[in-house]
């Protein structure tokens, strides 16, 4: 019945001309405006069916008018996390132990990602991307909080560090592969990088393709996105601190260092958990960059990317959802940690 | 001294003892430390004291440090965005050159844009998929996570603790979990690779971060106002739409912003539901693609990556405060 409700709102949209005509060769306002057509028969029938459903529910008879409201508010959402993140999730675990095409094979799927030479790299260089990226994009974002707090013109200095965070993984891929663009000796470097080292008398690198260094000159493009969240919500936490914490400690004599030491970081603990929690699941799930600069090649790729070629590109499911479940396995404790440490501090308060 | 990017975040001094940001999410969507407690810090309250603990903090040299980061942090972008003005007979070397002979051109833009004579290589049909999809990826999520919000907040029921801690605990299972089955349900009811489909994925996947934030922003509104609608016989429908919707409108900005920059940026459902076409794809799954042939787009890359990052960075711009708000509230998001 669901997937008939669906089918019936869906189906009339994907039959629209100029969704699954490939071929078609339209002018560019051609192509505006059949898109934004479907766009806009798309919100008017989402409207048109949240409308109905909270009118049908207004309208109910009154003695189980309070549970049809309920159902109304509730199910929508509920329903569509059933089907699309519950169900998928079980399935996917199932899809984990089979060949993707329903036949039971047991652990075959992970004796294959534990005995593959190419998945064994990418199980490394995961844990080097998670061991690297928190560690130095806390690191530099709280230096650089702390350098800059109080400064003249703190504004303009935390949007400048702060900008690549709104900028897509994929922007961020192209911004750096061309800050590691190579040509050989001998010919004009287009890459800074390459071109500051024969500015210094050294010979260009190949950077994206030299295992084993290739893969941290990809984390630093991670790091180099997320110091400006790290440093955004450390520079808050420091501005928290009471400032009479901050005058007492220097009046008995503390130094910077152990101003910093004893009375700020105790201070932003809790952010900085958080901080490294979060920046440290988004790097377990690292993909886009991966995939932009190098496709995974000479030895840098990832778990998450393995696990959308695998399964979309290979059409191997059952190796797709054994990587997935992996994934997921290794998201998990640091997710609990989290979720831990902000109830802590929730009863704190 | 007011800073915007401060001033939005929630003050966690206000309780004595209440230790560092860690319930930033809850914090800032509730509102509270906005406009009690010191708000923006030591910054704004008495700046006599501000300063004398500016001067025995600040030394020199690590505002220079600073300096040097955010010139460092800076650098790649400006870069890129230089090279994409410059003629394309100039590719034969770098972009500082610039220094020396300047002469801007908008000429790779037109062509990344529009110069391609098939449109699957133009990335104006890109773009225009790009809002087609980030406009219901963002309008869907919000509504259904606010009427969800509304319910978990407002309406009494049996299990509803608990069926609210398993949406919020949805927010553990990573994409990639979901991704296989759900596209094998779309060709199965025959959507694959359309708009709706990636809309609906989208929707999904806002949903448990998105009823999660808006409960805690919902649940703060006064008791009093909806008790007295409901007094004078207003339907939950009518309280959802002339109470809980104006009143959250703050945190609706915020979360609408970081949603649409979401998806907006995001690759991965991108690349799964939308099949990869002019007619569906968005502009980062083709991005992603020219990138994948690195030697030969060389030319058109640095325009074609900008007018991607264009959207992003001027609602960056224009709108930080809600950005920083939405982002530090969706930062768990994945």
């Amino acid at each position: 019945m669901l997937s008939t409700l669906l089918y019936s709102v869906a189906a009339p949209l994907a039959a629209h001309p100029g969704l699954l005509n490939t071929a078609r060769k339209t002018s560019f306002w051609n192509d505006l405006w059949q898109k934004f057509g479907t766009m806009f028969v798309g919100i008017a029938a989402f409207l048109a069916v949240v409308g109905l459903i909270l009118f049908l529910a207004d309208r109910a008879p009154k003695r189980s008018r309070d549970v049809w409201q309920l159902i109304a508010f509730v199910a929508p959402g509920l329903i569509l996390l059933g089907i699309g993140l519950i169900y998928p999730a079980l399935r996917t675990g199932y899809q984990a132990f089979t060949d993707g095409k329903d036949n039971f094979v047991g652990v075959d799927n992970f004796v294959w990602i534990f005995t593959s030479g190419e998945m064994l790299v990418s199980l490394l260089n995961t844990l080097i991307w998670v061991l690297c990226v928190p560690f130095f994009a806390t690191a530099i974002g709280l230096t650089y909080a702390v350098f800059i707090d109080k400064s003249r013109g703190e504004k303009a200095l935390k949007s400048l560090v702060f900008m690549p965070m709104a900028i897509s993984f994929v922007g961020a891929g192209i911004i750096w592969s061309f800050m590691y663009a190579y040509r050989s000796k001998g010919f004009a470097q287009t890459g800074l990088l390459n071109q500051i080292l024969v500015w210094i008398g050294l010979e260009p690198v190949q950077f994206l393709n030299t295992p084993p260094w290739n893969t941290f000159f990809l984390i630093v493009v991670l790091i180099w996105i997320q110091t400006g969240f790290a440093m955004v919500v450390l520079s808050a936490s420091i501005k928290a601190i009471p400032t009479e914490q901050v005058e007492a400690a220097r009046l008995d004599g503390a130094s910077g260092w152990q101003v910093f030491r004893n009375v700020t970081i105790p201070g932003i603990r809790g952010s900085l958990v958080v901080v490294i929690t979060t920046i440290s699941i988004a790097t377990l799930k690292v993909f886009d960059i991966v995939k932009t600069m190098t496709s995974g090649n000479n030895k840098t790729s990832v778990i998450a990317l393995d696990m959308y070629d695998q399964a979309f590109r290979f059409g191997e499911v059952g190796h797709g959802a054994a990587l997935a479940l992996i994934l997921f396995i290794m998201v998990l404790p640091v997710v609990i940690y989290n979720v831990r440490v902000m109830r802590k501090q929730r009863e704190i308060r | 001294m007011s800073n915007p990017a401060i001033d939005v975040l929630p003050d966690p001094t206000e309780g004595p003892g209440r230790h560092g940001t860690g319930t930033h999410t809850e914090a800032i969507l509730t509102g509270r430390g906005g406009g009690r407690g010191r708000r923006g810090g030591v910054g704004s309250s008495g700046g006599g004291k501000a300063d004398r603990v500016k001067q025995r903090l600040t030394s020199p040299w690590a505002t220079v440090a600073a300096i040097i980061i955010a010139f460092l942090w800076t650098v790649p972008t400006f870069g890129l965005f230089v090279a994409s003005l410059r003629p394309a007979a100039d590719k034969r070397d770098g972009w500082w050159t610039i220094f020396t002979q300047w002469q801007p051109t908008l000429d790779n833009y037109s062509t990344v844009l529009v110069g391609s004579s098939t449109a699957n290589n133009n990335l104006a049909s890109y773009f225009i998929n790009s809002f087609v999809i980030t406009i219901p990826g963002t309008l869907f999520p919000l509504l259904l996570a606010l009427m969800a919000a509304y319910a978990f907040a407002w309406i009494p029921f049996r299990g509803r603790g608990t069926l609210f801690v398993l949406v919020f605990a949805l927010q553990i299972v990573p994409l990639q979990m979901a991704l296989i089955p759900l596209l094998q349900f779309f060709n199965g009811i025959g959507i694959g690779g359309t708009f709706p489909a990636v809309w609906i994925a989208h929707t999904i996947f806002g949903l448990p971060l998105g009823i999660f934030l808006l409960h805690n922003f919902v649940a703060q509104i006064p008791p009093e106002l909806i008790e007295a609608a409901r007094v004078d016989g207003a339907s939950q429908t009518q309280i959802f739409f002339r109470i809980i919707i104006p009143l959250s409108l703050p945190a609706i900005a915020s979360i609408a912003i970081f949603q649409f920059l979401w998806v907006w940026n995001d690759l991965l459902v991108a690349l799964v539901f939308s099949g990869g076409t002019a007619e569906v794809a968005p502009l980062t799954a083709k991005l992603a693609n020219m990138a994948g042939n690195f030697g030969r787009n060389e030319h058109l890359l640095p325009a074609g990556a900008f007018v991607s990052i264009i959207v992003p960075l001027i609602v960056f711009f224009a709108l930080q405060r809600y950005f920083v708000r939405g982002l530090l509230a969706g930062s768990t998001k994945g």
